[in-house]
């Protein structure tokens, strides 16, 4: 259960419940016994107690815990608000108020009608011991108590005044038996905490003529003050009357014409706002003069009456300031220190309402909103703001500010689901920090909202397992979408590799490095299974690798673990998938001298496939699945590359040097042994790749690395041509080797991990190479400029 | 624990003060009266001249081993001060921060308001049942 906000008297008043219902002082209430009782005094529905009963995690646990008993009064207060029953309304409902329990007395019984039989039995024993809410039963003027069912039976029994409505309890509760209101005298009730309204409130005893007191009740506008029909059935009893009497005089003189007519429409009216149950509903003779006391002040019906203005006219209705101060926070929607025509009605109408003794509600109520959707006034609807607990969602307000009837009688539900949201709101005034504030309070409404972003993958170990996982996947089923990019290297020959301006191989994709365009010839598709791949991730995490990060602007990448990955990754499919991760990746030899004898040293000693990695050609021309037959390639990539290797560590400090030579042969040799590369196991070629370069870890970042530390004299393109004679010779020296493909499915599944492999290498040197040329062709424009700079009277 | 009170200049006499335990309320207005003149040294530690770039939130004025003083002053040196308890390590900054701004906040809409004297007590339930809302939240 979520955690649950009471207000200190919720609190209290809980509290009090608890300890009344746990007669066994165990802290822990029986579903049966008073729960019950307490719950059915609630008056409502057993369907919805039962539903209750079940949010609160009773039926579960078989017993009200504390916090159980608490969640359940909670939710009676909802409940009879009127509101849907859920678990989030527990803490978004502000100002709920606290829950009433009907008790029942036999005269009560044999005033109200539907009543619930079951207390019938038990008069009694709710007789002051069901702890009335705090303050809310008030007796009369002046005798606040939280007292007995007697003293309140007593009170009922004097109320003669119609019954009111009140709008939280028409739903689901019986419709009459509670619609007592008491009109409080305005004076009378001072002790009157601040908490929410009391469901049993003191009949008005007797007229209380305006004497506004200084005690101002607080009243949450979920205890409206009376019905409307109250409000100008003032003639049903004397008291009223005399308040009515008293009501222009004390007012205005212009009110007199209000109240003689209000007399008169009583019973309209009566029939008008019975329809409703919201008390503060303003009539249309109210709003008429209203309109017309408006319009005296302003003639610009559109217009705002300013504070000043305002304040003076109000101060003749005699109320005292503190409570003018209150109905002008109340009115003031948009707190800008002006009233328009709707603020100025309500207004108006609390004024009125407190004159005749009702209290003035902590929020505006629904009825008494002004029009939040004011196509004239934008900028009043843009600051909206005020105490309005359950503002009304501002397209629903008719856009007009014609005095036609505010009914902006939204669902509760609605405003109450909405209500966390706009309670943001009200809390932000007018000023322009409240833009941010907006965007701060909205977003975490919203934790739907997840941004996806493409996740960089990171390379670990766990990464090889997943790629692992995904050759595996792909291996079995070509078809996988899931891993789109490992599906794609077998299917596409490995001279793509070598045409196509792939960046890197999608077979990195998994690693992370995938561009977009990683096959020319199948932009398409490598586009879509990337995104495929960057959603699929989302998805599936443990499926699929993360969605590879943007596409660098630059093939070279500064980890080496990537590349180092794809090739033990590609060296071991042979063995087990536990096997790579056991591998770590080679580290890139970047010291080229170093390393230079570091990757002989590794192929005899390491058999297995990372030195077949290291000593594959920079671009990762993976192993194919003839491992069984690497340590031939070992031993002839020692042979053959050794000398290459070992000339070019000389020369070279680089890594990339020695892979230079050796790279552009194999990439040579790739070259003319495309087409028989693809369902091979081209072991051969990662391992004649490997013969010309030692340290392929890191093919392209080597090569980078020279790109950037050396300037434009670097002969790049003998590199080039290197480089692809090293893939050439992979590639032809693919088929050479005997393949066991056809043997079983783990074959041919390997075989496809290291023709993908060995894609991925060629694509990779591919890149790289296509990021040579880039290169070299800028430093020739760059020099042919040059050139003609320094032969300026050539062109003459 | 957490007490807000709001001061105006020139007095510097406190138009609301409100604490959420409602013992040893003494000692935090003790407390909140001291610090104003930490405000006020900060106020003045600015200068005339960067008045309008000052910033309104002046931070923790002073931490003793119990509480931690925040203080704000606005543009028309009405002073805000909240004293939190030291035990409350979850508030953050940016959470005093958006506290102060609520109070800020509703200190205007009172202000607006034609039937607020401006220096009289604030006795508005919108704004207690801010400054109620907030402490509950801290506490």
């Amino acid at each position: 259960m979520e955690g649950l906000t009471l207000s200190e008297a919720e609190q209290r008043y809980y509290c009090d419940l608890f300890s009344y219902c746990d007669t066994e002082s165990t802290k822990k209430v029986a579903s049966n016994g008073r729960v019950l009782e307490l719950f059915r005094a609630a008056q409502l529905p057993n369907d919805v107690v039962m539903q209750i009963m079940e949010l609160c995690g009773a039926t579960r646990l078989g017993y009200f815990g504390r916090s159980q008993f608490y969640i359940a009064l909670k939710l009676v207060a909802v409940a009879q608000s009127g509101l849907p029953l859920r678990v989030e309304s527990l803490n978004t409902v502000k100002d709920l108020p606290l829950p009433r329990f009907v008790v029942s007395k036999n005269e009560q019984e044999s005033r109200h009608t539907a009543l619930y039989s079951s207390d019938a039995d038990n008069p009694a024993s709710y007789s002051g011991v069901i702890p009335p809410p705090p303050g809310r039963i008030q007796v009369k003027k002046g005798s606040v108590s939280h007292d007995t069912v007697q003293q309140r039976t007593s009170t009922d029994q004097q109320e003669s005044t119609s019954p009111v409505v009140s709008p939280q309890q028409s739903p689901p509760t019986s419709p009459h038996t509670w619609r007592k209101h008491n009109r409080h005298p305005s004076g009378g009730n001072n002790e009157r905490p601040l908490a929410g309204p009391g469901p049993f409130w003191a009949p008005f005893s007797e007229a209380q003529p305006g004497s506004s007191t200084s005690s101002d009740p607080i009243w949450s506008g979920h205890s409206p003050p009376p019905h409307q029909e109250n409000w100008v059935s003032f003639a049903d009893t004397p008291p009223t009357s005399a308040l009515l009497a008293m009501h222009p005089a004390s007012v205005q003189d212009q009110t007199t014409v209000r109240t003689v007519a209000s007399a008169t429409t009583t019973n309209e009216i009566r029939r008008q706002s019975s329809s409703y149950d919201d008390p503060w509903k303003i009539t249309d003779e109210q709003r008429q003069y209203y309109v017309n006391q408006f319009k005296t002040i302003q003639p610009d019906l559109n217009g705002f009456i300013p504070g000043s203005a305002a304040k003076e006219f109000f101060t003749k209705s005699k109320l005292p300031i503190l409570e003018l101060s209150h109905i002008w926070e109340l009115s003031d929607f948009d707190k800008d220190g002006a009233l328009t025509l709707d603020e100025f009605c309500a207004a108006f109408h609390l004024v009125v309402a407190r004159k005749n003794g009702y209290d003035l509600p902590e929020k505006l109520p629904e009825s008494l909103m002004p029009k939040l959707i004011d196509l004239e006034d934008s900028t009043e609807v843009g600051e909206q703001t005020g105490e309005v607990g359950y503002s009304s969602s501002p397209a629903e307000a008719p856009p007009s500010k014609s005095p036609s009837m505010p009914s902006l009688n939204q669902t509760w539900p609605e405003l109450n689901q909405s209500s966390e949201q706009w309670e943001t709101f009200s809390e932000r005034s007018s000023s322009s920090q409240t833009l941010t504030q907006f965007d701060s309070n909205i977003a975490p409404a919203d934790p739907d909202t997840a941004i996806v972003h493409p996740v960089p993958i990171r390379m670990t170990p766990s990464k090889i397992h997943m790629q692992e996982m995904e050759l595996k996947r792909t291996g079995s089923d070509h078809a996988n979408p899931t891993s789109p990019l490992l599906v794609k290297p077998p299917d596409l020959p490995e001279e793509n590799k070598m045409s196509s301006s792939v960046k890197f191989t999608p077979g990195n994709t998994v690693n992370g490095y995938s561009s977009s365009d990683s096959y020319t010839s199948d932009p398409e598709q490598i586009g879509s299974t990337v995104t495929r791949q960057r959603s699929h991730s989302g998805t599936s995490p443990d499926n699929t690798a993360p969605p590879p990060p943007p596409p660098r602007p630059h093939p070279s990448h500064s980890r080496s673990s990537s590349l180092d990955m794809n090739r033990s990754f590609s060296v071991t499919p042979g063995q087990q998938q536990a096997g790579v991760v056991a591998y770590p990746p080679a580290v890139p030899p970047r010291p080229q001298p170093s390393q230079g004898a570091g990757p002989h040293v590794h192929r005899p000693v390491d058999a297995e496939g990372l030195i077949a990695h290291t000593s594959t050609s920079p671009q990762q021309i993976p192993e194919q699945p003839n491992f069984a037959d690497f340590s031939q390639f070992e031993a002839f990539a020692v042979s053959g590359v050794n000398k290459e290797e070992e000339d070019e560590i000389e020369t070279h400090s680089e890594v990339l040097q020695v892979e230079k030579p050796s790279d552009s042969a194999s990439s040579l040799r790739v070259a003319k042994a495309d087409g028989r590369v693809e369902d091979k196991a081209p072991a051969n070629v990662p391992t004649s790749a490997a013969k010309g370069t030692t340290p392929l870890a890191p093919p392209p970042k080597p090569i980078r690395r020279r790109l950037k530390s050396e300037d434009e004299l670097r002969p790049e393109a003998e590199e080039h041509t290197q480089k692809t004679g090293v893939i050439a010779a992979v590639l032809a020296s693919q088929p050479s080797i005997p393949r066991s493909v056809g043997k079983d499915k783990k074959a041919i599944q390997a075989s496809i991990r290291r023709n993908k492999e060995t894609n991925t290498v060629l694509a990779r040197l591919n890149s790289e190479l296509q990021q040579q040329l880039k290169d070299v062709l800028e430093e020739r424009i760059s020099l042919e400029v040059q050139l003609e700079q320094l032969r300026p009277f050539s062109h003459l | 624990v957490l007490v807000s009170v709001i001061c105006s200049p020139p007095q510097n006499y406190p138009l609301y003060i409100r604490s959420v335990p409602t013992e040893n309320e003494l000692k935090f207005h003790y407390t909140v009266h001291t610090s104003l003149d930490v405000v006020d040294e900060k106020i003045s530690a600015m200068g005339k001249a960067l008045v309008d770039q000052r910033e309104l939130y002046l931070g923790l004025l002073y931490p003793t081993e119990d509480y931690k003083v925040y203080g704000y002053v606005t543009n028309s040196k009405v002073k805000f001060v909240m004293v939190v308890d030291s035990s409350n390590t979850a508030l953050r900054d940016n959470e005093i921060r958006s506290m102060f701004r609520k109070l800020h906040n509703s200190y205007t809409d009172i202000m607006c308001n034609p039937f607020y004297n401006p220096g009289d007590r604030i006795q508005s339930r919108a704004f207690d049942n801010m400054v109620n809302s907030m402490m509950m939240q801290v506490c």
